[in-house]
């Protein structure tokens, strides 16, 4: 493949991506009214984290039990108000001990 | 910048790190693919800057290494990343109408999984400040991790890569539980997301993750939707 081509495939990525971004976020400029469509964007973001945390969490570790065990530890901590940042730390500290005596 | 914007810009990195993190592990397993495509380290951090994107990377990537027709690997990019359409329009909905058109395109250019869902946890309007302090340590760990990728290869240890895999899920978790606990409509759609999710990668796996995402935000959102309207505030 010469770099020509490699920028092109770079060039065609980037303006599809970017226009799947940006597109929505400048032409829906006022705000929606239909309660129904309000109440479908307030509900996605929920459903499209949960759609893409489980089971995919269990499957990113070297074992299945650490990253089960990061999403039990991870969801107590988020419900006793850990932060964002504590969150991600919990569980990748509890994977790493567990992996400890696992693998 | 206004005393409130700078702020919001230092909350965005103090929110930014972790995402930095655990994005510069899963770029620098994209830079190593990315290698064996035959991409430089600039033509990595390039791609990675502009898309910030793993699955549409990873397509990409893939598709490049077939050479494969222009049409097809822009169709696919836009199948692996069509969730952001709707990410960004959740997020146009945050935007006062009082906020300069220009900061639609800027906050738009880093729409990904992690900023959406910090973006959309915080409160009120949304303040692209925030956005920009977040993007000023997540871009560069998502690009610079995919050009170290080209250059080192393979050298994290397993045991490193496994753990720091989780960072991102921990911060969905974090986003999507407190609401949950508050508003019991959340708690049973982030459950039946959970189960969902679940039996469509058992049973339908031969559908990328990408599309079974959208398939069922669509489903399990617009069901709660139509079923528990949201009366506005």
């Amino acid at each position: 493949m010469t770099h020509e081509e490699i920028y092109v495939y770079i060039a065609i990525m980037s303006a599809v991506t970017l226009a799947v971004k940006i597109l929505p976020l400048t032409l829906i400029r006022t705000e929606i009214k239909n309660v129904t469509l309000r109440s479908f964007l307030y509900y996605v973001p929920y459903v499209t984290l949960a759609v893409m945390t489980f089971p995919a969490i269990v499957y990113a570790t070297q074992s299945e039990i650490s990253g089960a065990l990061a999403l039990v530890a991870g969801i107590a901590a988020a419900w006793f108000g850990a932060s964002l940042f504590r969150v991600a730390v919990i569980c990748c500290v509890v994977v790493f001990l567990s992996e400890l005596i696992l693998i | 910048m206004t005393a409130e914007n700078r702020q919001a810009f230092r909350e965005g990195i103090r929110d930014g790190v972790p995402i930095a993190l655990g994005y510069f592990v899963v770029s620098f397993t994209l830079g190593i693919l990315a290698r064996y495509v035959g991409l430089t380290p600039f033509q990595g951090f390039l791609a990675s800057f502009l898309n910030n994107a793993s699955a549409g990377e990873y397509v990409g990537f893939a598709l490049m290494a077939l050479k494969a027709p222009y049409f097809e690997i822009a169709a696919m990019v836009f199948i692996a990343n069509a969730r952001y359409i709707l990410m960004s329009a959740v997020m146009s909905q945050k935007f006062s109408p009082d906020t300069p058109f220009y900061h639609r395109i800027f906050v738009g250019f880093d729409v990904t999984d992690e900023i959406f869902g910090i973006t959309i946890a915080r409160e009120g309007w949304l303040n692209p400040f925030y956005n920009y302090g977040a993007m000023l340590v997540a871009l560069p760990g998502w690009s610079v991790g995919t050009a170290l990728g080209i250059i080192a290869g393979n050298i994290l240890p397993a045991a490193a890569v496994s753990a720091l895999s989780v960072a991102l899920y921990g911060m969905f978790i974090a986003i999507i539980i407190p609401p949950a606990r508050k508003d019991k409509v959340v708690s049973v759609a982030v459950v039946v997301s959970f189960v969902l999710s679940f039996v469509a990668g058992e049973f339908f796996s031969e559908i990328s993750a990408g599309t079974r995402t959208i398939f069922l935000t669509l489903v399990i959102a617009g069901a709660a939707a139509v079923l528990y309207p949201v009366e506005k505030k």
